[in-house]
């Protein structure tokens, strides 16, 4: 369940927390781009550098190591399966550069996954609500949403508390071979869905009870409203798209491995 | 034989849920465990077949370190009702249900149709053998979470809020059920909020508080003490509330026995009319 916690809002207050939660979305975005132009190890490790001050000022370091750690299982697999295809394609020969290109490879994913921890873990659900919203978002699916990413804790609890109940009936997870290992998790999957979709009717009903969707024009109490924080984070993505674009088109970069 | 010696225990977000907790409970003996909400009763007795681990301090069942085992093998010993029963059902019939932890546990094909057979007879639920648990209602999904634990008969029950969602009826049959497995000789604890339930069946008496235990004793002493259940929020039961009451008539406070009560009433009522 550690990904999970990687990914759930705590309330502080932080220069990060405040900023507006559409440009902080912008600049993910610009994140996740940049990753996807580059295939060099060089570009990505700037990339992965460049977020640390974010995640500091945030004073989110521990959950957000927990999330990289949650990560690792996906990126190790990445990283493997890039080493085997070359070795195997290139007939079975492995050079230095066959393996920095496996590491970026797993870099640009790692960058990904940082880039969004640090947007989940610095916005709150409402105000993601609340961005969904200003962007013209229906609010049908905006709600939904906002639902959805609220209920991660709660249906990550429950998995823990379904897990507990069945190993309190005997149930080994760690048993068995890789088939039987997936098999083992059903006894905790079934009750886990079962109980997320009467949750669900539940919450209907309670919402509906509630006059949910009673008036068509809904205002806010809060509204988003853009500060010089967010303008100097819309500065700095623009700057980030503007070099990330001339440096794929023009400069020539050199690899780890050419330096020896 | 439940030995927990100064445990503490703290949870991943660091929330310390016990902090320094001795208790012994003797084979045969029925505890209930009481207070309120957050105060670290579930969280306790989780210790007791290992899925939770003690912080500092040992709990040990039958003499083995917790430590030192698997919940799987402790469960053997140790049979642990969840409070929600939709935590665990997943099977396609109520029988699978059942069958399900004396598969874990090794039991012959053979063994397993007599235990799920007698479990089902033994909570009144042998017409929904071939049903699927997710039809019944919530009283009966409660009473095959509870069939599917006992089927493997062990030694220790530990219940969570086994009367939550029960009517009366089931509760009773509740009641005379663990006073049964009782009379086997079996280890019974509960965790519960239902004081007109303990006063009934009059347990030992543990009352924990913010991750201690605060009093720990019969029945009739803790549940007829005011400043011992205002402290854990707990209200008297009906029968030590109309004592308390009544004291002024000279009738004892701490009654919580339905018989009892009635022997003294009608006493006073001779006294009264002489």
């Amino acid at each position: 369940m550690s990904v999970f916690d990687g990914l759930k809002f705590r309330k502080v207050t932080s220069p990060i927390h405040n900023l507006d939660p559409r440009i902080k979305f912008v600049y993910v975005i610009a994140i996740f781009v940049a990753a996807i132009l580059f295939y060099q190890i060089i570009p990505l490790l700037v990339l992965f550098v460049m977020q640390l001050p974010f995640v500091f000022l945030a004073r989110v370091q521990r959950q957000w190591l927990r999330s990289l750690r949650g990560a690792a299982f996906l990126a190790t697999f990445i990283f493997v399966i890039n080493v085997a295809t070359t070795y195997f394609t290139s007939g079975y020969t492995l050079t230095a550069i066959n393996i920095e290109n496996a590491a970026s490879m797993t870099l640009r994913f790692v960058v990904l996954v940082e880039s969004f921890s640090v947007f989940f873990l610095t916005t709150s659900p409402d105000h993601l609500g609340l961005a969904l919203e200003t962007s013209r978002v229906p609010y049908e699916f905006a709600f939904a949403f906002t639902t959805a990413v609220r209920f991660v804790p709660v249906l990550a609890e429950e998995a823990q508390t379904i897990m507990d109940a069945q190993k309190a009936r005997g149930l080994e997870l760690e048993k068995g071979g890789l088939l039987k290992r997936i098999r083992n998790y059903i006894p905790v999957l079934i009750p886990l869905i079962v109980s997320a979709i009467r949750r669900s009717l539940e919450l209907a009903e309670a919402m509906e009870s509630r006059a949910w969707g009673a008036s068509k024009k809904r205002t806010n109490l809060y509204a988003l409203r853009l500060h010089k924080g967010d303008f100097a984070l819309l500065a700095i993505t623009v700057i980030i798209i503007v070099i990330a674009v001339y440096v794929h088109f023009y400069v020539a970069i050199p690899t780890i491995a050419s330096f020896f | 034989m439940i030995e927990a010696e100064n445990v503490h225990f703290s949870y991943p977000s660091k929330v310390e849920a016990l902090k320094g907790i001795s208790l012994t409970i003797k084979d045969g003996e029925f505890v209930a465990i009481m207070g309120q909400n957050g105060a670290g009763k579930s969280t306790f007795v989780k210790h007791f077949n290992g899925l939770l681990k003690p912080s500092v301090g040992t709990v040990k069942v039958d003499g083995v370190e917790t430590t030192k085992s698997s919940v799987a093998a402790l469960a053997r010993n140790v049979g642990f009702v969840f409070q929600n029963p939709d935590h665990q059902l997943f099977s396609e019939t109520v029988e699978d249900e059942i069958a399900f932890a004396l598969k874990n546990f090794g039991f012959e094909q053979h063994v397993i149709e007599e235990r799920v057979t007698w479990a089902l007879n033994l909570l009144s639920l042998s017409q929904y053998r071939k049903t699927s648990p997710f039809l019944l209602s919530g009283g009966e999904r409660k009473r095959v979470a509870l069939a599917s634990v006992l089927a493997w008969d062990p030694k220790t029950l530990i219940l969570d809020e086994p009367t939550i969602g029960q009517d009366h009826e089931q509760k009773e049959k509740l009641q005379q059920f663990i006073m049964q497995m009782q009379a086997q000789g079996k280890t019974v604890v509960t965790v519960t909020h239902d004081v007109e339930f303990v006063a009934e069946c009059n347990p030992r008496v543990v009352l924990m508080k913010e991750g201690r235990i605060v009093a720990d004793g019969e029945g009739k002493e803790i549940l007829t003490d005011p400043a011992m259940l205002e402290l854990s929020s707990i209200v008297l039961p009906q029968i030590a509330q109309v004592f308390t009451r009544l004291s002024s008539l000279g009738l004892p406070k701490d009654i919580i026995d339905l018989y009892e009560a009635k022997t003294l009433l009608l006493k006073a009522k001779e006294k009264t009319s002489r």
